[in-house]
């Protein structure tokens, strides 16, 4: 076997998602990302086990491995005991480590999940805080969420929360001890190498197709991979 | 009582649920979304069920969204595990609960993963070590917080204000269940009822008088798919899914949807709005969606909590036609009030 493949079996989740596939069909058959994309887990699996170092590249560079929504319905199903779904999360981690994923559409994106949810993560305590839910990049939240995102503080309160207070509560103010202990396991498992290598190969491209790229999330290329969707991914 | 069919399989996935003394831990997405759920889990946690239920104030995310948004890595989040578990530790407490499914399912498959792998769980102790110099022990009970009501969904029915019955025709209310897809699909041993079957909704919407639907879709996600919706150009999956179910589920005349994972009631009922802007069509009667609730949401209703103390008026899809049905008591004008004690005063309620 070459480098990529033992690349991804150093991945827990390769390991535990993929023991001797027979090719039945039974994950594809279930998959709800194969309903709508032009998607086949049963076919990635496929090529993965047969060991093709080029294959394995082209998918690691492929739309196609950004299509799993991470259901897991496969794993309940699949006769062989093994989970799609961490093959593709071991292929996704390792398309993002070797900077492949910025050669597809669907790969970039993983920019504006790290610059949203990823940060949120460090920045407070949770994967998600209600301020950055704005009605204007979320704009399916509905006329209702724009009242109840103008009111925040007063609603969650009212509700018996406890917003960005001290102490225990929901959308509490996570103590900056916390946040330290947060970013040092970090630092210490490789999960900021990971955000570092995100932005390294996004800067990268953005050069390559001339789009400005700065720290926020209002610039050219943060727009492009947020709302590009080229219409090519979904079945007609 | 002789259990056939559905009913007997589901008997045979019976999990193991810690009766008391829990340490709970917050969702990312449900005290956004819905921070009336978690107050309402909590006070009947404490006050109806008289149980000992603990919030360490320096708990945080398990960081599951972005460990299936695959921006963190595996050995990252095992940490960041490790670390929850250690605070639950130091504060002596042994039966964990999440409020969020994502959560559920990332401990359950970190806990196997350990079992499995005793070098990880190894190493993983060895990082916290050095990040933050805490030890930690794996909790001696995992249960969802829907597992926690559905333990205890006979004792809330003994203390019910309203059952699950429309009023007017004295007839059960018929109930879509919606389970979080990581609350058993990966591990089916893990969840009451198993994944095929699942009923720790179901349970909950027969004890308190309403009728399970069962429809061709209903095992089908709702859609969220992580980077499916948390990215724009990524939400027309996200938003066919959700239109599958209601199409599947429609023909049978929902009167509402009942919800375990944080985000499914989310999407269910932000779908019913989008869908309505697309394609004009909504799935309730006259016009309106089907309402969708999270489960501590319909247990604070039965134990006849205050719809606005619940937080229904943070839905889009209107929950009225349901409170309506069942007959519950509610101020309209006190809908998009925000603070509950002036609107009281105002209305003469109390004194101030």
């Amino acid at each position: 076997m070459g480098k990529l493949y033992e690349l991804l079996e150093k991945d827990i989740r390769f390991e535990e998602g993929l023991n001797a596939c027979m090719n039945c069909g039974v994950c594809t058959a279930i998959c709800p990302a194969a309903e709508f994309y032009n998607y086949d887990p049963r076919r990635i699996v496929d090529i993965v086990q047969s060991g093709d170092e080029n294959e394995i590249e082209k998918l690691l560079k492929s739309e196609e491995i950004w299509y799993c929504g991470e259901c897991m319905s496969c794993k309940t199903r699949c006769p062989r005991g093994n989970a799609p779904g961490l093959v593709i999360m071991a292929l996704r981690g390792l398309s993002q480590d070797l900077g492949y994923f910025v050669e597809s559409e669907k790969g970039r994106q993983q920019l504006a999940i790290k610059r949203t949810v990823g940060e949120s993560i460090l920045n407070t305590g949770y994967c998600v805080f209600i301020d950055m839910v704005t009605p204007a990049l979320h704009p399916e939240q509905g006329p209702n969420w724009e009242w109840v995102y103008e009111n925040r503080a007063e609603l969650v309160n009212r509700l018996g929360g406890n917003f960005k207070g001290d102490g225990p509560g929901i959308l509490r103010k996570i103590p900056k001890e916390t946040l330290d202990e947060l970013k040092k396991i970090f630092e210490v498992t490789g999960g900021l190498k990971r955000y570092e290598k995100i932005e390294f190969y996004s800067h990268l491209k953005a050069e390559e197709m001339n789009l400005e790229l700065d720290e926020t999330l209002d610039n050219e290329y943060f727009r492009n991979i947020y709302t590009t969707n080229n219409g090519s991914h979904t079945k007609q | 009582m002789k259990l056939e069919g559905k009913k007997a399989i589901w008997s045979e996935y019976q999990k193991e649920i810690a009766d008391d003394r829990y340490f709970y831990v917050r969702s990312c997405i449900r005290q956004n979304f819905f921070p009336g759920s978690e107050v309402a889990f909590l006070r009947i946690m404490k006050d109806v069920l008289k149980k000992d239920i603990y919030e360490h104030p320096c708990h945080t995310t398990c960081s599951g969204i972005g460990y299936h948004g695959d921006v963190v890595p595996v050995e990252t989040t095992m940490t960041v595990v490790a670390r929850q578990f250690a605070i639950m530790t130091e504060a002596g407490y042994t039966n964990y609960v999440p409020s969020c499914i994502t959560s559920f399912g990332l401990y359950t498959e970190i806990l196997e993963t350990w079992h499995h792998f005793p070098e990880i769980k190894e190493r993983v102790q060895e990082n916290l070590r050095r990040a933050t110099g805490r030890e930690f022990e794996i909790p001696e009970n995992l249960a969802h917080a829907s597992d926690i009501i559905f333990k205890f969904r006979k004792e809330i029915a003994t203390q019910a204000k309203y059952r699950l019955v429309n009023k007017y025709t004295g007839e059960p209310l018929k109930v879509v269940d919606h389970i979080g897809c990581h609350y058993a699909k990966m591990f089916p041993s893990k969840g009451v009822g198993g994944a095929e079957y699942p009923y720790v909704l179901a349970g909950m919407v027969e004890e308190w008088g309403g009728q399970v639907i069962d429809y061709p879709e209903r095992r089908h996600c709702c859609g969220f798919g992580f980077r499916q919706y948390l990215v724009q150009a990524n939400r027309g999956f996200s938003v066919a899914c959700s239109r599958e179910k209601f199409e599947s589920m429609a023909p049978f005349r929902p009167d509402m949807i009942i919800t375990n994972c944080p985000g499914c009631p989310m999407f269910l009922d932000r779908w019913q709005y989008v869908i309505g802007e697309m394609e004009g069509k909504t799935y309730g009667p006259n016009g309106q969606g089907i309402p969708v609730f999270t489960y501590e949401e319909v247990a604070g209703l039965v134990l006849g909590f205050d719809p606005w103390d619940l937080g229904l008026q943070m839905h889009q899809t209107s929950c009225e036609p349901v409170l309506d049905k069942i007959g519950i008591e509610y101020d309209p004008e006190e809908k998009f009030t925000l603070n509950k004690t002036l609107a009281k005063a105002k209305k003469g309620k109390i004194f101030v």
